[in-house]
């Protein structure tokens, strides 16, 4: 039996490796084979092997600056998505008692997730904006008398949009490693005379450890691989490292686009194995 | 791993969630108050921004894109539909609904059968693994990128319906595998065992026995499927050929439009979503209150 299964495990798991092959590990290594090579510049490729794009990348001061600007934003959303995220999930696991409440609100926070992220990140435009509702409403109230600037088209905005879209990838994983803690652990460390403050230090957060972990990957990584809410929200004042890429796309500028999309997935290949190092993950997702 | 786990596995995380910690006497702590707040403060700024752009998208000609509200009217989703200036909103409509059928489809088939094959371990099972996360992680735009040059060495046309289908199923697949992962830890293989020895065939156990039981999950992956598919852009920037799809349409409005006509797109395009997960969540429901009806009380 054990051997059928084996080879049923495989037979059941080839669908799955039908398209990952060739859309996932092929486009990979078709972007590293490129990144080896010159352009033509009308859109192909010279085929004289050079290192040239990588030397370009990597004494370029707008490289410095790219990365800068993009893992500036990362941090911020990162944290910010962190903070809310977790109080929510501490909220609804450990504060509604009502368990059909807690799942509703749990899917009330979760929906959005399933919309599209473009409506979502513009619908910020009529609150941000100059004449938007939060700059009218405070010259009403006459805390201000000028319209504050920075609210939309700035690195304020590409943050809230961030932040918005993606504290929902914080708050699924680490409502499920909270959900999964056994309420008798705190209830003994009640009885023991441990404070609120020590579950929280010595219980609930070691044992949220991985959900943190899982969320961070998400918020890491997309962010790292975003260009489209910086290039809106910011109104041109910021650039990301994809954001540059695409623009060498649009100019038929291939290998070298290709140059940094190798150095950019090892950077965040690193980055998530570094997060990785701290959880189990194939553990944690097959629970 | 999901919301989708949490909505199937609903009467297990009640009595998880039934022994709240802190309040043993009837008392709410200050934090109860102190988080309430912080969580509704976080679903107002979650819908709110939502909510204005569908209230502003039903101005009238007058219409901006800010408040105050310039009269009522469905004039801007009419300017939608049939002006030029905002590119083919109808066509686009059209190919991103069967594009995200048929990679729904095939996650549901795929992550099915993917999960089945997780249950036990099988050679390669770590690489297939993190090959699945990369897929998950990889920057959209760089697989993008690599799947548009393929296709440019190989010297095929890519299209909505062949290249983008595979580009979309490299980041629905992942998503539909994990959530597969959270409903089969739930399956308990005996009641399978148990068909098999009835003398049930493999197929018969798969057909009366598995996929009944796991049917709210399969629900669950097809919601994801399609609402990713629906409103994936970064992977089909590339790979969908000339003709646009949906959010790739929304993405070139965002970028030139500036009238109301965005919101009205905003608008539609999340009434469908809404559509889709209202169907999928209540399906689940159904599923699951059939079966509370049939269980055995007592």
């Amino acid at each position: 039996m054990a051997a059928r299964d084996r080879v049923f495990g495989l037979v059941y798991v080839s669908p799955l490796m039908l398209v990952l092959a060739p859309f996932f590990v092929a486009p990979i290594l078709v972007v590293l084979g490129a990144s080896f090579f010159q352009s033509d510049g009308f859109g192909g490729i010279i085929a004289t092997p050079t290192l040239q794009n990588y030397i370009d990348i990597f004494t370029s001061k707008l490289t410095a600056d790219l990365y800068t600007e993009t893992v500036k934003f990362t941090v911020l959303t990162w944290l910010f998505s962190l903070i809310i995220g977790f109080w929510v999930a501490y909220f609804l696991v450990f504060h509604v008692r009502n368990p059909l409440l807690a799942i509703g609100l749990f899917l009330l926070c979760t929906v959005p997730f399933w919309t599209s992220n473009i409506i979502r990140m513009i619908s910020w435009i009529p609150l941000l904006g100059k004449e938007g509702l939060i700059n009218m409403t405070l010259i009403r109230l006459g805390f201000v008398k000028q319209p504050l600037e920075f609210l939309l088209f700035s690195s304020f905005a590409v943050v809230v949009a961030y932040v918005h879209q993606l504290t929902i990838f914080m708050i699924v994983p680490i409502f499920n490693s909270m959900a999964r803690i056994d309420k008798r652990v705190v209830e003994a460390a009640l009885d023991a005379g441990a404070s609120r403050l020590d579950i929280m230090r010595m219980i609930i957060l070691p044992l949220s450890k991985n959900g943190i972990a899982l969320g961070s990957i998400f918020v890491v990584s997309i962010v790292m691989g975003d260009f489209f809410v910086i290039k809106v929200m910011s109104g041109g004042g910021s650039a990301s490292v994809v954001g540059a890429l695409y623009e060498d796309v649009g100019v038929l500028q291939y290998p070298s686009a290709a140059a940094s999309a190798v150095v950019l997935t090892i950077v965040v290949t690193l980055l998530v194995a570094l997060i990785l190092r701290s959880v189990d993950i194939r553990r944690e997702l097959a629970q | 791993m999901t919301v989708a786990e949490h909505a199937i596995a609903a009467p297990v995380s009640r009595a998880v969630v039934a022994h709240a910690i802190a309040p043993r006497s009837s008392g709410r702590p200050w934090t109860f108050y102190a988080l309430c707040t912080v969580f509704v403060f976080y679903v107002l700024a979650l819908y709110g921004p939502m909510i204005c752009i569908y209230i502003l998208s039903f101005q009238d000609v007058r219409g901006g894109l800010v408040f105050p509200m310039k009269g009522l009217s469905l004039h801007w989703f009419v300017d939608l539909f049939t002006q030029v200036r905002t590119g083919d909103v109808k066509g686009a409509f059209e190919r991103s609904v069967k594009l995200a059928a048929i990679v729904t489809v095939a996650t549901v088939i795929f992550s099915f059968l993917a999960g089945l094959a997780f249950r036990r371990s099988f050679p390669g099972d770590g690489i297939v693994f993190y090959l699945m996360i990369g897929s998950l992680v990889a920057p959209g735009l760089v697989l993008s990128i690599g799947v548009g040059l393929l296709l440019h060495f190989i010297g095929i046309e890519g299209s909505w319906y062949t290249s983008a289908v595979g580009a979309q199923l490299s980041w629905t697949l992942p998503f539909g595998v994990l959530v597969m992962f959270a409903v089969m830890s739930r399956f308990d293989r005996a009641w399978e065992e148990a068909a098999y020895d009835l003398g049930a065939s493999r197929w018969q156990a798969m057909r009366l026995i598995v996929i009944p039981i796991l049917a709210p999950g399969l629900v669950a992956v097809a919601l994801f499927g399609f609402t990713l598919s629906y409103d994936e852009f970064a992977r089909t920037l590339q790979t969908a050929g000339s003709l646009n799809t949906l959010p790739l349409e929304i993405w070139t409005m965002t970028l030139n439009v500036t009238s109301p006509s965005l919101y009205a797109l905003g608008t539609v395009t999340t009434i469908i979503s809404f559509a889709i997960i209202a169907i999928c969540l209540g399906t689940i429901a159904t599923i699951q209150k059939r079966r509370a009806s049939r269980a055995p009380t007592g």
